[in-house]
């Protein structure tokens, strides 16, 4: 097979596919965008009009198509998942995992990453442009983690990929494997699901309402209207990933990184500046967020994770929405994972088993809580390459 | 790849394309022979992460749990055959677990280490210690075999929980023996049990 380099693939494909155009987006290397063909149905039944999906990919697709890993990303992820992100300049975000060599080996396997719908790299969301012209901004329709799946579904039937050799993700990209695996158990011959849920949880969503509320707290915010604005709610927006930010970590995490020390100084100050390593960490960790996320997609997309229950999808009962399923599964937690428990993964082991699945299950050693799956761990890796090889 | 006789003996007992449930399934040899030799559809539990980590990564279908409380996660006679080798010992109620194996399996392999061994009696007898030899490795204090059985206990047991007694190996030096005088004889047996 012919390697291509990275770079002239997407022109590759747009040239291969009908319906697919490149997009620039602040003269950063090109994502491809597809464009739905057909309205995309949602869950509330609304119809998403020209639903578009920005995607990357990475490695060849074999001549029998029966090598694409489709990677699902997390709530404030995106497509740049092995390549540099064209805002911040950083990393992909999973480049540990995913590349030559590595555990989602990129000679091997022809990975698939796109920005699910709702979100703001590309694929439609509130900050795209509806048919008058103008944002949607909160015109835009509520979805859900299914709709988001459908426009997955719909972008693997654009690259003519008909089965999935894995689906993979961790946290909200574990939701979107799973909700692939119940509603499209054709799609995915093995169903890779890290650090997750198959249902939001009370203080899961306890959280997120923080989240948003911070949000549509700020004046800024402007119900939602606030693209055409001079002020962006950059300031909810902020303490709403300082607030999720800390759901990923553990306690003992921070204790670890941050203590009880003192930022540049060597006394508090008896005021109310961040005094503290970990209220600058926050603050930093808040304000980056800003420079590359959109409050309104934030509200979306967290909105989208509650309504959540793949057993309420099916009937009341998980094992159910997995009857039949002749997929391989692979669930592995993180013992310091508050967010997305242990308790969590094995109510979903426990649904498979009933269905007759084929499942593993490890609850994996972390010291960092719930951002242990982006982080270096070797067991992980090993647990990866295995399951995909 | 070369099995422990106890798993050898339970491997070339399980009919072909039966599903099976192998209980404390360590790194996965027994369940990989099934699956390769017999067409078996095998699923694994294990305790220990870094075994189930080896499982999945040779393509098993393992699940980390702990056998005393995670096979209430699966349905009644989910399988044909559930096994439990080397662990009934090891069971903070021993008694339950069977109950738990034979619910969750047509029938039900089970292996453990006889206590009433010609040495483990001679040790206790003569040395007044608590015994350690070939079978038993392992000092009291450390040994994870928390609930000793001998042969007739077990058979005693089942007798109790109304499981029928199929078929039973016995091994003594890595080599099957006779059933005669199995209660002094054997380091090692193997009971295959219905109910």
């Amino acid at each position: 097979m012919q390697k291509i380099p990275l770079a002239a693939r997407p022109k590759l494909v747009e040239g291969l596919f009908f319906g697919f155009r490149i997009l620039i987006m602040n003269a950063a290397p090109a994502s491809p965008v597809y464009r739905i063909p057909q309205p995309l149905p949602l869950d509330s039944g609304q119809m998403l009009e020209a639903a578009e999906i920005a995607y990357c990919i990475y490695g060849t697709l074999a001549p029998d198509k029966g090598n694409a890993v489709l990677v699902c990303h997390a709530l404030t992820g995106d497509q740049y998942l092995a390549s540099a992100h064209p805002i911040t300049g950083k990393p992909g975000w999973w480049e540990r995992m995913v590349g030559p060599g590595k555990p989602i080996d990129t000679n091997r396997f022809f990975v698939v990453c796109a920005n699910v719908i709702g979100s703001c790299m590309g694929s439609s969301g509130p900050a795209s442009l509806a048919s008058d012209g103008a944002p949607y901004a909160m015109r835009f329709p509520v979805i859900t983690i299914r709709d988001m799946v459908r426009g997955l579904v719909a972008l693997l039937d654009g690259l003519g990929i008909e089965k999935l050799h894995a689906v993979v993700g961790g946290s909200m990209g574990g939701m979107q494997a799973l909700s692939l695996a119940a509603n499209w158990p054709e799609r995915a011959a093995r169903v890779l699901v890290i650090a997750s849920t198959a249902r939001h949880s009370a203080q899961n969503i306890a959280f997120h309402e923080v989240g948003r509320q911070a949000i549509m707290a700020d004046p800024a915010w402007a119900e939602g209207d606030y693209y055409t604005r001079e002020a962006k709610p950059d300031n909810g927006l902020a303490v709403a990933r300082m607030a999720a930010h800390i759901t990923y970590l553990s306690e003992a995490g921070l204790t670890e990184k941050f203590g009880r020390r003192l930022q540049d100084r060597e006394a508090k100050s008896f005021g109310f500046d961040a005094d503290f390593q970990v209220e600058s960490y926050l603050r930093y960790q808040g304000s980056g967020f800003t420079r590359r996320f959109d409050a309104n997609s934030y509200l979306y997309i967290t909105r989208a994770m509650d309504y959540f229950d793949i057993a309420e999808e099916h009937g009341g009962k998980l094992a159910d929405a997995f009857a039949g399923t002749q997929a391989r599964f692979c669930i592995v937690s993180f013992d310091t994972d508050w967010l997305y428990p242990t308790a969590e993964s094995r109510h979903v082991v426990h649904a498979l088993n009933a269905a007759g699945a084929k499942v593993s299950f490890v609850e994996l050693s972390a010291p960092n809580g719930h951002d242990s799956f982006l982080l270096e761990h070797d067991q992980l890796d090993r647990v990866v390459e295995g399951f995909l090889a | 790849m070369t099995l422990r006789p106890d798993l050898a003996a339970i491997a070339a007992n399980i009919a072909p394309g039966s599903r099976v449930l192998d209980i404390g399934c360590g790194d996965g040899a027994l369940m990989a022979e099934l699956e390769s030799a017999s067409g078996c559809d095998a699923r694994g539990m294990e305790l220990d992460a870094a075994l189930v980590e080896r499982c999945v990564a040779r393509g098993l279908s393992v699940v980390q749990g702990d056998a005393n409380s995670d096979l209430a996660d699966y349905p009644d006679k989910a399988f044909d055959y559930a096994i439990l080798s080397q662990t009934l010992q090891t069971a903070t109620r021993p008694d339950l677990m069977l109950d738990e194996l034979l619910r969750v399996g047509r029938r039900a392999f089970v292996s453990f280490p006889n206590f009433a061994h010609w040495r483990t009696r001679g040790a206790l007898m003569f040395g007044g210690r608590m015994p350690v030899t070939r079978a038993l490795p392992v000092s009291w204090y450390e040994t994870q075999n928390i609930h000793h059985v001998t042969v007739e206990d077990f058979r005693d047991l089942a007798r109790s929980k109304g499981a029928r007694i199929e078929r039973a190996w016995f091994f003594s030096n890595e080599k099957q023996i006779g059933a005669p005088a199995a209660n002094w004889r054997a380091e090692f047996a193997v009971f295959e049990l219905s109910r």
